[in-house]
């Protein structure tokens, strides 16, 4: 009886499956799909993100005079749900351009789909120089790792003075790995010396050893490429530890809770970051900030005002190609020239990268604050 | 000898004509969404069915199959990118030597991820078989994990975290679905033969197998290195069906995935594992709309994403208190149940008209 | 490498390790009693955290009182658990309640994801465990000093409940054989109730100090822990209580010092528990302290 019953499950579950979907076929709408980890391993970046697009939606509802529509499809962060994604926004909800994936990775799952349905598809935070690479209609509105690790570095050799570097870094997040590459690249050629480099890896919390490893090196600067949450833990430990270096991380620190976890402990952590609140130039910022705190109560951060960019410059390339066809918005997205957007002015390069300045940002008293922006 | 025996055959080859000419209908007016939907099922028959063949028809629950997928996609992966590939993937460190030269078609790296995965499935075999039960569970569950842990650390190897990418995607159709057929017969005739007898022998009672004469270290090697064998080129053509690959394609949610079917299709059936492996991929691209907004009529549900996967991990728990013997339990699908069926029901129905 | 790094290391191991411990003692009580690897002990841990993260922001209680709510809601939870998911399966092969297990801790953290979202949230600390003492160059933080009282008080209590009570007599019976016990007139469903009861509670109260130590909370933070803890019930032999405690420390050790020895193989670190697992299976499958391997 149950197995027949489950059987019937089963079946009447398959026959709605091979009934057509009811895809809005309406060309009254612009349809713009969002494939974004809203669960499993990195579910936290995805689901800041799609905040940020949900704000940017109702800052911006239309575009062409005509109303856009947002699909969410979750990858539970893995690749094969990613590649299902991108083809299903394509081809079941017709979508007219794309934004995600948070996670370089993933985002290379679904270029391909995307380049060959010549559908444009814009990342808010995939850093890794490989998402682009040969790729006619995968775009970004973060910077790639390479310029990150180099400002960082220079940074600190320059304005720091710092001369002995050390490193921890998450191995399982090829974001950290590539940052904390290019950062020890640049600081070495610069002159620096890394006296150590150690590991963790994502959903550890303790890093106690490592710091403590690390500390035995006598380094005068260190460098946490890692997302805010272990940036903040790394912090405690180390003022726990007695590691008393300045800390510099990059820009998957910019968090409101990496001061929330990190308490007095971040005090004095400069990172590379895309935007700062009060120094907020453009327009567009202060009507995002103010968007975003009255619908989430919390403060904006990094992740989801790069999910808004994607946002923004999709429609703006769509305002200007006066078209949603994918190529013509392509080309229109390629030709991204000095948009004013909550991250600072965005030129999109030949290769697909956005071209931007970026922002020095330390936790002073248990704020973000600006200390200064560097150009490309 | 089954008095069937031609008749069934026919309808074998008959069901395998309907299979082909369903893929060419498929490729010709199915979207390349519909398509890649068939390519996930076809894989995750493979996967399923083969993990089905440790799990099930032996009675040994492991939990291992990500390692054995990780394995197979990486040894296929780079034996088929191109050297110049290598070198533009191999951002942060260089590839060592030989792995730096080696470029091999498509078709000799499935038999090579294969075979380097039966070969690392023999080698664990030897400390995994020494517990039992819950244990062997954790212990397989732990080289997963190392698998993982190494392909982070192996740089010069693996890439790291940033994984390969650009892979061809020779994964179409054909392929999946050939070498699913491929498995699904290698596999049921293993497990009709002397060996699958003793195999099963081995669940039920592993004392009494030992005592009619059964080895049964050496058959849970056999079945544990075949079903590595098959995992690993379920890897190979899932790494060639999403062209990328990186150590958080192989984490513990893979086996969930396989898990869940292997149970709903019932621990020890071919047929179940085949029916719920479709069920699910297919099911869970169906079961999105939970995460889209709803209209009902009046009231507007907002999208809640996640949904899914509680529903999926409810689905585990429900199976396992109301129907534990899945959707098959141990019955197998055969022509002649098939035919016996439609007499049984059909007939008196037909008379009653 | 200099001496007062050698002892911090030390320091730290032992931080870790005593709370490796803790998680280990909720796990390996269950198992002891029930042969049932409840896989969502990390994830009930997490819970833990949660309500009590809730009770503190949400409803503006005193760090205590929600301390006290949170193990008192993780112990209902436990039970709700055990009543909805586990008794169900209880005359079902082993394996099933594994599985059953596997799908409560993927029920738990997708729940989570859904329901508290999946960004990390700060965990306060009261001020006297956060602040820091140091002796000998040494630094630690006042939670270190708590960390072992409060788990001896909880071994304590468990070994009580476990060895000096009638509850105690009728777990210790049901361990042996469920079915007689039954047939003796024990009301063996109200026992494992009370198991789960104290075995989650004990896992809250593991969780909060975790927390407290890595004040960062969020849906999938017990998986690791959790799987650390079932090493250390393992390499202890599993069912012991106190063996949970010392397998724990040792594993603590283990992977600090593997990090303090040789910092390149940092990234390993994940890889040590597995491989002293299947080390310990291997050459000693009954723990360092434990009693014969059971089926």
């Amino acid at each position: 009886m149950k197995r027949l019953l489950l059987s019937v499950m089963v079946l009447s579950l398959m026959v709605c499956v091979s009934s057509p979907a009811f895809a809005a076929d309406k060309d009254d709408t612009v349809r713009i799909g969002i494939f974004l980890p809203m669960t499993g391993g990195v579910a936290a970046y995805g689901q800041m993100e799609y905040a940020g697009i949900q704000a940017a939606n109702k800052i911006k509802p239309t575009v062409l005079g005509k109303k856009v529509e947002l699909f969410l499809v979750d990858t539970k962060s893995d690749k094969i749900e990613a590649a299902n994604a991108v083809d299903r926004l394509i081809k079941k909800n017709n979508v007219h351009a794309i934004i995600g994936e948070a996670i370089s990775g993933n985002t290379i799952a679904g270029a391909p789909i995307a380049d060959k349905a010549k559908i444009p598809m814009v990342s808010p935070t995939a850093t890794n120089p490989l998402v682009t690479q040969n790729r006619q209609y995968i775009f970004r509105v973060c910077f790639i790792d390479p310029f990150q690790g180099e400002m960082a570095a220079k940074y600190v050799y320059d304005n720091l003075g710092s001369r002995k570097a050390a490193i921890l870094v998450d191995i399982a997040q090829d974001y950290c790995v590539g940052l904390a590459n290019f950062f020890a690249k640049s600081f070495i050629l610069k002159g620096g010396k890394i006296v150590a480099t150690t590991y963790c890896q994502t959903g550890d919390q303790d890093f106690t050893a490592q710091l403590s490893s690390i500390m035995a090196q006598k380094p005068d600067i260190l460098y946490i490429p890692n997302y805010y949450a272990e940036v903040a833990l790394a912090c405690k430990q180390a003022a726990e530890i007695g590691l008393n270096v300045p800390v510099f991380s990059g820009d998957g620190a910019q968090a409101p809770e990496l001061i929330q976890i990190g308490g007095k402990d971040v005090e004095g952590v400069v990172f590379t970051g895309h935007f700062e609140k009060k120094a907020a130039s453009t327009e567009l910022a202060k009507k995002y900030i103010a968007m975003y705190e009255k619908e989430t109560g919390k403060e904006a951060s990094g992740f989801d005002a790069l999910g808004a960019d994607a946002y923004f410059v999709i429609l703006d390339a769509m305002e200007r190609a006066k078209s949603i066809n994918g190529t013509k918005v392509r080309d229109a997205l390629a030709n991204t020239k000095n948009f004013q957007a909550i991250s600072g002015t965005i030129n999109i390069g030949a290769d697909g990268n956005a071209v931007k300045s970026l922002v020095l940002i330390q936790v002073k008293n248990g704020n973000f604050t600006y200390l200064d922006t560097v150009n490309p | 000898m089954d008095p069937h025996h031609k008749r069934n055959q026919l309808l074998s080859l008959a069901g395998m004509c309907a299979i082909v000419l369903f893929l060419l209908y498929a490729q010709t007016y199915g979207t390349s969404y519909d398509v890649r939907i068939l390519n996930n099922c076809a894989l995750f028959i493979i996967l399923a069915v083969s993990y089905n063949l440790i799990n099930g028809v032996t009675g040994q629950f492991s939990l291992e199959p990500n390692a054995f997928v990780a394995i197979g996609a990486y040894t296929s992966a780079l034996l088929t990118l191109t050297p110049m590939e290598k070198e533009i993937s191999f951002i942060i460190e260089p590839i060592i030597w030989p792995l730096s030269v080696i470029h091999i078609p498509f078709i000799f790296s499935l038999i090579a991820e294969g075979v380097v995965t039966a070969i690392f499935g023999f080698i664990m075999g030897f400390p995994v078989f020494r517990v039992r039960g819950d244990y062997l569970a954790i212990v397989t569950l732990g080289f997963g994990e190392v698998v993982r842990v190494v392909a982070n650390n192996a740089q010069t190897v693996t890439n790291g975290p940033l994984g390969l990418k650009g892979l061809a995607p020779y994964t179409n159709l054909w392929w999946s679905w050939g070498f699913a057929i491929f498995t699904v017969f290698m596999i049921s005739r293993l497990v009709k033969s002397s060996y699958g007898r003793a195999l099963k022998a081995v669940k039920y009672d592993e004392s009494a197998a030992e005592a009619v004469g059964i080895n049964t270290f050496w058959h849970k090697m056999l079945a544990f290195t075949c079903s590595a064998f098959f995992e690993g080129v379920g890897g190979g053509l899932l790494a060639h069906l999403i062209t990328t690959i990186s150590p958080t394609l192989f984490t513990f949610f893979l086996t969930f995935n396989l898990l869940i079917m292997i149970v709903m299709g019932g621990l020890g059936s071919i047929t179940g594992s085949i029916i719920a492996a479709v069920f699910v991929t297919w099911g869970s691209e169906v079961l999105r709309f939970v995460e889209e907004p709803m209209h009902l009529g009046f009231i507007d549900i907002p999208p809640v994403p996640g949904m899914r996967m509680v529903i999926f991990s409810l689905i585990l728990i429900f199976l396992m208190i109301f129907a534990r013997n899945g959707i098959m339990g141990t019955r197998e699908f055969t022509w002649n149940g098939v035919i016996d069926w439609i007499q049984k029901y059909v007939k008196p129905a037909g008379k009653g008209t | 490498m200099d001496v007062t790094i050698l002892l911090q290391q030390f320091i730290n191991a032992l931080s870790l390790g005593s709370l490796y411990g803790l998680i280990a003692i909720g796990y390996t009580m269950v198992y002891g009693i029930l042969r049932l690897i409840n896989f969502a002990h990390g994830d009930i841990m997490m819970m833990g955290c949660f309500f009590a993260f809730y009770g503190i922001f949400m409803f503006s209680l005193s760090w205590w009182a929600s301390f006290v709510i949170a193990i008192v809601l993780t112990a209902v939870l436990g039970i709700m658990i055990d009543r909805g998911a586990y008794r169900p399966v209880r005359n079902a092969p082993r394996i099933s309640a594994l599985i059953t297990a596997i799908g409560v801790s993927f029920l738990l953290e997708n729940v989570g994801l859904v329901v508290f979202g999946g960004r990390p949230k700060g965990f306060p600390r009261p001020e006297f465990l956060g602040t820091i003492h140091e002796l000998w160059g040494v630094r630690f933080l006042g939670l270190l000093i708590w960390t072992p009282l409060v788990t001896l008080l909880l071994l304590a209590f468990i070994l009580f409940v476990v060895y000096r009570t009638r509850v105690g007599r009728a777990m210790r019976c049901i361990s042996f054989d469920m079915e007689t016990t039954r047939l003796m007139g024990v009301d063996v469903n109200r026992i494992v109730a009370i198991t789960f009861a104290i075995g989650s509670a004990v896992a809250a109260a593991g969780g909060i100090l975790w927390a407290m130590k890595y004040p960062q909370i969020n849906p999938l933070m017990g998986i690791i822990p959790g799987l650390k803890a079932f090493v250390a019930a393992v390499l202890g032999g599993i069912g012991n209580v106190t063996g949970a405690m010392a397998g724990g420390l040792l594993l603590g050790f283990a992977e600090i010092f593997l990090v303090a020895i040789n910092p390149d193989l940092a990234g390993y670190r994940d890889a040590i528990a597995f491989a002293i697992l299947i080390l310990i299976l291997l050459f000693r499958p009954s723990g360092l302290m434990g009693e014969k391997l059971p089926e």
